[in-house]
């Protein structure tokens, strides 16, 4: 028993294959603990400490593509032989799984049999020292902080009855602020992804967000129409990230995407950026590491329990502005005579030898909005990937390189596409959190983009 | 135990609840509430009448709330044994320490009667989680087959997803209460491909979630052979259908879009912990704040919307909140002004408010309580009060809107943007066919003061979503929202296509 009062998790793994019955087997062990604080009204509320595991038994009858499956999950420390024996009822009365493929022998990582790896909310201390000071000042200038910070580490074991023994330790943190003035008028948020928190200073963000709100001391009402925006890589990731959530092969050959062409084929090949924009993901991106092998606890239009094991390599979505990939699953890539294509669990967007910051874009501005986040972004038209949402917590207007005052909100129509083919002017590619999408997609990397004509639909008098 | 626990009783219940809330007790807590949950959740997906992936997940784990000295503390494990709910207490009261030396306002709870040991059943007669896949999975296919077999359909999606709740909650005040609920939502969807002259278009069912069992596919709440054999035509005409032409319209909406609708634009701006800002940095705030109670004209006079955790196969009902608090039902919005809040036990007593209603809930043993929404509901006119059709006659010039589809509301719950899947034209009084890349847009008091005319009794209809979200960490809550067919004039139709500049 490790300390946790939970069975080595390497063990479960081998009691669950040694359980199976069935032709072939999958066990899947995540073992999750988690620390998170939030705050508001100048006060810690809420907080926790976890410990989850789930266990995911993949039960396979048949071999090849001749397949059935059938999936169990249960968290907890229940017996291994349940799981495997509910998961085998199912794969019985199975047709043959559409996504069958041969299960892999996919590699044996070392440290198989090492403990999980743990967190807890130590982590928080420097956070949490500096916070009591930033609340008094706050209270003092009439300020108001609320904000969010959140540690998780994700131990994966993954067994098959094929001989595959993977393991990975993913950890994953962000801390979000929020300052809004004591009458609500003005806001302004910073986020930041991290893996474990030693590079993060509460107290610097304080400072920035503090000079943030000073721009908001002059007010200018602009009403809704097309404008220049200057994006921060947090709100180009709060869109950006729509269009990998959408590059699904399968929903492309069917018809309904905006990766469609007609008669079932799809738009790979097509040029749909003028500037050469590369979108990526890569399992091994320095910073933004993730999972280089598959792990699916169920099946999808374009993940198959089948896959899992199998490595991921980097996955170039756009290369040069032109669609070079869609996520395939292995027996989709076959049907459609395409590479299987996992999808590593990051993204990154880059121009190469675009190398300025956000405030070279801002004192390159005539007369723009420059954005903070973005905020309820929803998918307004699959086929043209139409988004709708708002911009929140801090809209500035430059005018000559410089931010002349805070501008009330807006509701914008838009698709990323669109976004990026209208762009006129990019940034150097860094670390970007995006606000809506994090707790999904917390690794990202996005540069800063100048874009032409941004579609305000209407003003949003919230603050 | 009793033999509605769903397994749990395969536990040592007692064994643990004594060792975690004597150890809270030890350690100084004033309060502690202990809950050990499993939830079952099953999703079958089907692309073209065939399995594209099946989920059958068995949660189980407990979670501790403490409040010590004045601070709340909170851990959850899936570990269940004495000694883990012992290490529970000791990791709870160490988070309420830790985060409580970056200052803290002292956390008070509102008065709530011991309700001794209770049980709580939700109506349903088939529990769906105990219904065999293969069986689940034939009805989906069946029904997909037929979708598919009609010319205009190209493809079909098809999802069900089932959950079974079983909740053991006990405090320090002597409350212990064991309660059950299931619910259901099958969704099927039609692609049209078309021959390539215009884009693609989609037509989902509107039938909504609920608090059923699995007879709700059976014709109990719903009719999904009706409704599924209309899919087709509809989605045929609507690949036919002009595209809107923008500007203000007078719109008939059905209960199966007005939910979402009060969802967003009542429901989540009367909870009072947002309009007091303890949602700022995540969900937001309310434009509703509270010095407002009891003078903010939110809508017109017909507006009464209810709150309740007592609705009859509503999503969000319960016997008992997560804070020990028996179910009620009270007033948001009486007349067209707030009167009231959804509130769980700490921001009742924060503002002086009396007993709290009952609306904390967490998603997972995992997760803290907070306070999530009742069954937020939009009261229908007379029992012998207007059809749809009768509604739909009193039109000149308008559109007629069913079921939902994107939505969107800012931060403080001002400004919202709807699509839905069916927009249909009206013309003196009559249907005359459906439009295409519609949506409505406006300010929520503005749209509440358009409000003209309530459907009768017979219109009234509870829909819902399993997905509400709010905390962070995250947490999904399921809800359900009544509402009769209803008339709003003058509202602002988008033309989507425009709005992509196409």
């Amino acid at each position: 028993m490790s300390e946790s009062g939970l069975p080595n998790a390497d063990e479960v793994v081998e009691r669950a294959l040694s359980a199976s019955r069935a032709d072939g087997c999958v066990v899947i062990v995540e073992d999750v603990a988690d620390a998170n604080v939030r705050f508001a009204n100048n006060t810690t509320t809420t907080n926790g400490v976890r410990r989850d595991r789930r266990i995911t038994v993949v039960a396979i009858y048949g071999k090849g593509e001749e397949a059935r499956a059938g999936v169990f999950s249960v968290s907890g420390s229940t017996d291994p032989g349940e799981i495997v024996a509910a998961a085998e009822l199912d794969a019985k009365s199975s047709s043959v799984a559409e996504d069958a493929s041969p299960l892999e022998e996919a590699g044996v990582d070392a440290d198989f049999a090492d403990q999980p790896g743990s967190t807890d909310l130590s982590v928080f201390s420097p956070v949490l020292t500096d916070l009591g000071p930033a609340f008094s000042r706050a209270l003092a200038d009439g300020r108001v902080l609320s904000g969010f910070a959140i540690h998780e580490v994700r131990t994966t074991y993954l067994g098959t009855s094929t001989g595959t023994r993977r393991r990975h330790v993913q950890p994953t943190g962000s801390i979000e602020l929020v300052e809004r003035s004591a009458d609500g008028s003005a806001s302004t948020w910073a986020g930041v992804g991290t893996s474990d928190f030693a590079d993060v200073s509460l107290a610097a963000m304080d400072e920035r967000l503090i000079g943030r709100l000073g721009w908001a001391k002059r007010k200018i009402e602009l009403d809704a129409g097309r404008y220049e925006v200057i994006m921060p890589p947090d709100a180009v990731a709060d869109l950006v990230l729509e269009i990998d959530f959408a590059a699904s092969g399968r929903e492309a050959e069917d018809g309904g995407s905006v990766f469609s062409a007609p008669e079932g084929r799809t738009r790979i090949g097509e040029r749909l950026t003028e500037l050469p924009f590369d979108l990526f993901g890569d399992p091994f991106a320095p910073g933004l590491e993730s999972a280089p092998f598959v792990v699916a606890s169920s099946s999808g239009p374009d993940s198959s329990v089948f896959d899992n094991g199998l490595p991921i390599d980097k996955v170039t979505w756009l290369k040069d502005g032109t669609l070079s990939r869609l996520r395939y699953h292995r027996a989709g890539a076959r049907r459609s005579k395409t590479g299987f294509t996992p999808s590593p669990d990051n993204l990154v967007l880059s121009l190469h030898g675009a190398d300025r910051g956000l405030d070279e874009l801002v004192a390159n501005t005539e007369r723009g909005l420059l954005l903070t986040c973005l905020w309820y972004i929803r998918e307004v038209d699959r086929s043209n990937l139409l988004l709708t949402g708002l911009t929140r917590d801090g809209v500035y207007l430059v005018e000559n390189g410089e931010v002349v005052g805070a501008v009330n909100n807006f509701r914008f129509n838009e698709s990323p596409l669109d976004l990026l083919a209208k762009t006129t002017e990019v940034g150097r590619t860094e670390r970007a959190l995006s606000r809506e999408w994090h707790e999904w997609a917390n690794r990202t990397a996005m540069p800063a983009l100048r874009v032409a004509d941004f579609n305000m639909s209407s003003v949003s008098p919230a603050s | 135990m009793v033999a509605n626990d769903g397994g749990l009783s395969e536990h040592p219940i007692d064994a643990i609840r004594s060792a975690a809330l004597e150890r809270a007790t030890e350690l100084g807590c004033s309060r502690a509430e202990l809950r050990i949950e499993q939830i079952r959740t099953q999703v079958v997906a089907m692309r073209d009448a065939k399995v594209e992936g099946t989920v059958d997940d068995r949660a189980l784990g407990m979670g501790l709330r403490v409040i010590h000295d004045g601070a709340i503390g909170f851990a959850g494990t899936v570990a269940l044994t004495p000694d883990d709910g012992r290490r529970l207490a000791d990791l709870a009261v160490g988070a309420a320490k830790a985060t409580a030396l970056a200052g803290g306002e002292r956390v008070e709870l509102a008065d709530e009667p011991s309700h001794g040991t209770v049980d709580w059943t939700a109506s349903y007669k088939i529990d769906p989680t105990t219904v065999p896949l293969s069986d689940r999975v034939a009805r989906l296919e069946a029904w997909s087959t037929d979708l598919l077999s009609a010319t205009a359909v190209d493809h079909v999606t098809a999802t069900l997803m089932s959950v079974s709740e079983h909740k053991y909650y006990a405090d320090t005040s002597g409350t212990t209460t064991t309660q059950h609920r299931v619910r259901l939502h099958p969704s099927l969807e039609a692609l049209s491909v078309g021959d390539g002259s215009s884009s693609f278009e989609t037509m989902r069912t509107a039938a909504p979630p609920v608090g059923r069992g699995y007879e709700y596919l059976d014709g109990d709440g719903w009719d999904f052979p009706a409704e599924l054999a209309e899919i087709p035509s509809l989605l045929e005409e609507k690949m036919h259908s002009p595209s809107v032409e923008p500007g203000m319209y007078d719109l008939v909406i059905d209960p199966t879009n007005l939910w979402l609708t009060i969802h967003e634009s009542v429901g989540h701006a009367t909870e009072l912990d947002r309009a007091l800002g303890y949602e700022a940095a995540y969900a937001g705030t309310s434009f509703a704040t509270f010095d407002k109670l009891g003078k903010l004209r939110y809508g017109s006079e017909l507006m009464h919307v209810t709150g309740d955790r007592t609705a009859t196969y509503g999503l969000a009902s319960v016997g008992y909140d997560d804070e020990g608090v028996a179910a009620q039902s009270f007033d948001l919005v009486r007349d067209g002004i707030l009167v009231g809040y959804q509130l769980d036990r700490r921001i009742a007593k924060r503002q002086g408010l009396g007993r709290s209603n009952g609306c904390a809930f967490a998603d997972s043993p995992l997760n803290i309580p907070i306070q999530r929404m009742a069954n937020v509901s939009l009261q229908p006119g007379s029992s012998d009060g207007p059809t749809t059709q009768d509604l739909i006659s009193g039109i000149e010039h308008g559109i007629y809107i069913v079921g939902d589809k994107s939505w969107s509301i800012d931060m403080q719950r001002y400004n919202f943007q709807f699509t839905g899947q069916r927009f249909f034209r009206i013309e003196n009084g009559r249907i005359a066919g459906q439009l295409r890349d519609a949506a409505y847009q406006a300010t929520t008091t503005d749209f509440w003061g358009s409000l003209r005319a309530l459907g009768g009794k017979s219109t009234y209809l509870l829909c819902g979503a399993f997905n509400c979200g709010k905390g962070q960490p995250g947490q999904v809550a399921p809800v359900s929202h009544g509402c009769p067919a209803a008339v709003f004039e003058g509202v602002r139709i988008l033309n989507t296509r425009a709005e992509s500049g196409r």
